[in-house]
């Protein structure tokens, strides 16, 4: 350098070309970074793609699952069916079975046909009853048993349609594929049009897909969520319990208090360890523990939600203990310098820096018990349930479905309709999820606090 | 150690000792970083520490109010004792001797809480004040000895880390008088100061040594010159020199601490 600039001659010399013209080791550098923006964008660009044609299959195959089609009739609740012996004691009038209400509806469908002339050559008003959902007579007898008083009554009911007229009208089922369809005739598919042009067949909102409990496989138009969205409640109530005290005591204990030593070293390599175990392992665990062993039910949100605790522990006790890490240490020598103890020091002044971490951490590991399927299958929450489990505490030993394996459930059974019931519950599985996150988004905002 | 004792026989006033410090040794893992120190630290006295950088003197200070227990490969060995009582004694509880020994870090370190907790942190904790009329008077006494008050006494629920360095520093300052130390351990407080702000600190110092004793560690000659009145020279881990601030800066006797304050070595 001073060479050059004493014989005044050589403009190659380092730093000595024009600013205005980029150097050959400046455009190759620029040039990589140009490649790493590539990269870079090209690899957000799939995973948007990606995201964005999961998220639309999804919303395209199952937001028809929140309406359903149904068809409002007059029925007239025949005494001489109800009442047989007429005593018109209730008591009575309760015995009736479902089956003992199918004729109302055939004897409505009758009166369509005589009174409004709404019926299709050829079709008996019995195989038009069939328009309406098996679990018609069954909704019907629980609105009487509601009150026998009704006995007598000509009312306005609103039932179900059934699955093939409802997929008549979603798109699932033709004329065509009626023809060769043992559940559905043509003939049917011309009342349930007549049916429409009078106003009678209506799709609506579907409030029942988020409440009503499964139903069998032959009536997928009566299938609900409610059994599996409450069971899923009730074992995110139990892991938020378990996990949030202990993962958060057992944090603390490892990060602020344990002496490190081979022992505390072993403890960490496991918990790390543990959070890589596969979940179905956990459900092995929980079949031969909780339900073999310690005797507790089968298919109860408690087996599922200390199975899904075991498994949610360690990715808690590791979110914490990395925002437990991340509080500078300079805070916790200002506490121990002004006299506090070790533990005031800890909840007066490391933890609530902490908690934006640990609150994101648990939620995100909710987040994720909430959407684990393999371990649930194998303490038997695949079973098929109708009845909603009770309030807790009790319900917490009743038998309950749970929200992704209700969808692994769905997606097995082979009438149609259930791929967008099926489709359906993945919507509110992703719903509650997006819910969880910004929960988490907002806390950590709430708590967020400079140092 | 002899050298010490000629000095101290000098001293134009002899005080009691308030923490008198024997062999101590300090390891970090297999590092020695404090060797063979032995200092009396006086009562009602300013007494630094210098030396170049690395050369152990904040270890020795967290010697002296056991900070250095939360460093998991620190070893602390010889015999500190405050008032005649071993500190490191098995009976002692550390929270009970910081506050009786209390420490400004070298780095403000201010609670991320308002002013106002920031400094009725510590009084709270140990239960100084009956109610809250007390408390307030705490505060504002402290603030005003940190010299720091009338920058913030119109915003005492602002967050202490919202403030400037130096005013963070003299925050941490008052929130360690607040909880009446008897022994006052300062680790180069004014390194983010400005002047003006480092001259109230060191008229603090100087307030406070009327009752408390104090021990701060500096890089600056002159204010070692300025506030002490015994000052300690120490070396790659060794206390070279002990004695007199004016004896230590006027006539040292070592070759290293000449080097050292002339700005030879360090
Ligand atoms: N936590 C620690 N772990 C390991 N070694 C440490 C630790 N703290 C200090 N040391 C070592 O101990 C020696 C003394 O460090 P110390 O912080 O006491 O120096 P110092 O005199 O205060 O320096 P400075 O003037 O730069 O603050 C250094 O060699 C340092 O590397
Ligand atoms: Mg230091």
């Amino acid at each position: 350098m001073t060479d050059a600039t004493s014989s005044g001659a050589s403009p190659t010399t380092k730093h000595a070309t024009s600013l205005l013209a980029a150097d050959d080791r400046t455009r190759r550098r620029n040039a990589a970074e140009a490649r790493f923006r590539g990269y870079g964008v090209a690899a957000i660009v799939v995973a948007i793609m990606a995201l964005v044609g999961l998220v639309s299959s999804i919303l395209y195959n199952g937001s028809s699952a929140f309406f359903q089609t149904f068809i409002t009739l007059e029925v007239y609740l025949d005494p001489a069916k109800l009442d047989k012996k007429g005593t018109g004691d209730p008591e009575e009038i309760r015995k009736v079975t479902t089956f003992g209400y199918a004729p109302l509806i055939v004897a409505s469908f009758e009166k369509l046909a005589e009174e409004d002339g709404i019926a299709v050559d050829g079709l008996t008003a019995k195989k038009a009853a069939a328009l309406i959902s098996k679990e018609g007579a069954a909704d019907l007898r629980r609105y009487v048993r509601a009150d026998v008083n009704r006995v007598g009554q000509t009312v306005e009911f609103k039932f179900l349609a059934s699955g093939r007229i409802d997929g008549y009208y979603k798109g699932r089922v033709t004329m065509e594929s009626a023809e060769i369809d043992n559940n559905i005739s043509p003939e049917q598919l011309q009342l349930a049009d007549q049916l429409k042009e009078a106003g009678l067949l209506k799709t609506s909102w579907n409030w029942g897909f988020l409440t009503m409990a499964d139903a069998s496989e032959n009536r997928p138009e009566a299938a609900g969520l409610g059994v599996a969205i409450l069971g899923s409640f009730y074992m995110m109530i139990i892991v938020l319990c378990l996990t949030l005290p202990i993962g958060v005591a057992a944090s603390i204990y490892l990060e602020e208090f344990a002496p490190k030593n081979r022992f505390t070293d072993l403890v960490e390599v496991n918990i790390s360890n543990l959070a890589a175990v596969p979940s179905i392992v956990f459900g092995i665990l929980g079949l031969s523990i909780f339900i073999n062993f310690a005797g507790l039910p089968q298919s109860a949100p408690i087996v599922g939600g200390l199975v899904l605790t075991l498994m949610t522990l360690p990715t808690i006790i590791i979110a914490t203990r990395a925002s437990l890490k991340a509080v500078p240490p300079s805070i916790r020598d200002a506490a121990l310098g002004v006299g506090a103890s070790r533990m005031q020091a800890v909840f007066h002044h490391v933890l609530p820096l902490a908690m934006p971490g640990i609150l994101t951490g648990t939620i995100i590991g909710l987040a994720q018990a909430l959407g684990e399927t393999a371990p649930l299958m194998l303490i038997g929450m695949v079973a098929f349930v109708r009845e909603y489990p009770s309030a807790p505490p009790e319900g917490f030993f009743e038998p309950a479905a749970a929200l992704p394996v209700q969808v692994y459930n769905w997606t097995q059974r082979a009438d149609p309709a259930f791929v967008e019931r099926a489709s359906g519950a993945i919507i509110v599985l992703l719903v509650f999820l997006l819910i969880m996150n910004a929960v988490a988004i907002i806390l950590r905002r709430r708590f967020e606090r400079r140092w | 150690m002899f050298d010490t004792q000629t000095h101290k026989d000098n001293a134009v006033e002899s005080k009691a000792t308030k923490i008198e410090c024997r062999d101590c040794q300090v390891y970090y893992g297999d590092t020695h970083a404090i060797k063979d120190v032995n200092v009396d630290i006086e009562d009602k006295t300013v007494t630094a520490f210098i030396g170049p950088s690395g050369c152990g003197k904040s270890t020795f200070l967290r010697c002296l109010n056991r900070m250095n227990d939360t460093i998991d490969i620190a070893r602390v060995m010889g015999s500190f004792k405050l008032d005649g009582e071993e500190i490191y004694d098995k009976r002692v509880d550390p929270v009970q001797l910081r506050a009786k020994v209390g420490m400004v870090f070298q780095k403000p370190n201010p609670f991320p809480k308002s002013i106002y907790d920031n400094v009725a942190y510590g009084p709270r904790i140990h239960g100084l004040a009956r109610n809250k009329a007390d408390l307030d008077e705490i505060v504002e006494k402290s603030l005003r000895r940190g010299a720091i008050w009338d920058e913030v006494k119109d915003r005492l629920d602002a967050p202490g880390t919202g403030l400037s360095g130096g005013q963070q520093q003299r925050l941490c300052i008052a929130r360690a008088v607040a909880t009446e130390p008897e022994v006052l351990l300062m680790d180069e407080p004014c390194s983010a100061l400005d002047p003006i702000a480092t001259a109230q600190v060191e008229e603090l110092i100087d307030e406070l040594r009327q009752r408390y004793s104090v021990v701060i560690v500096t890089h600056s000659m002159q204010q070692a010159a300025r506030v002490s009145q015994k000052t300690a020279f120490f070396h790659l881990g060794n206390l070279v020199e002990f004695g007199e601030t004016g004896q230590i800066f006027t006539n040292p006797e070592d070759p290293r601490t000449e080097s050292y304050i002339t700005g030879r070595i360090g």
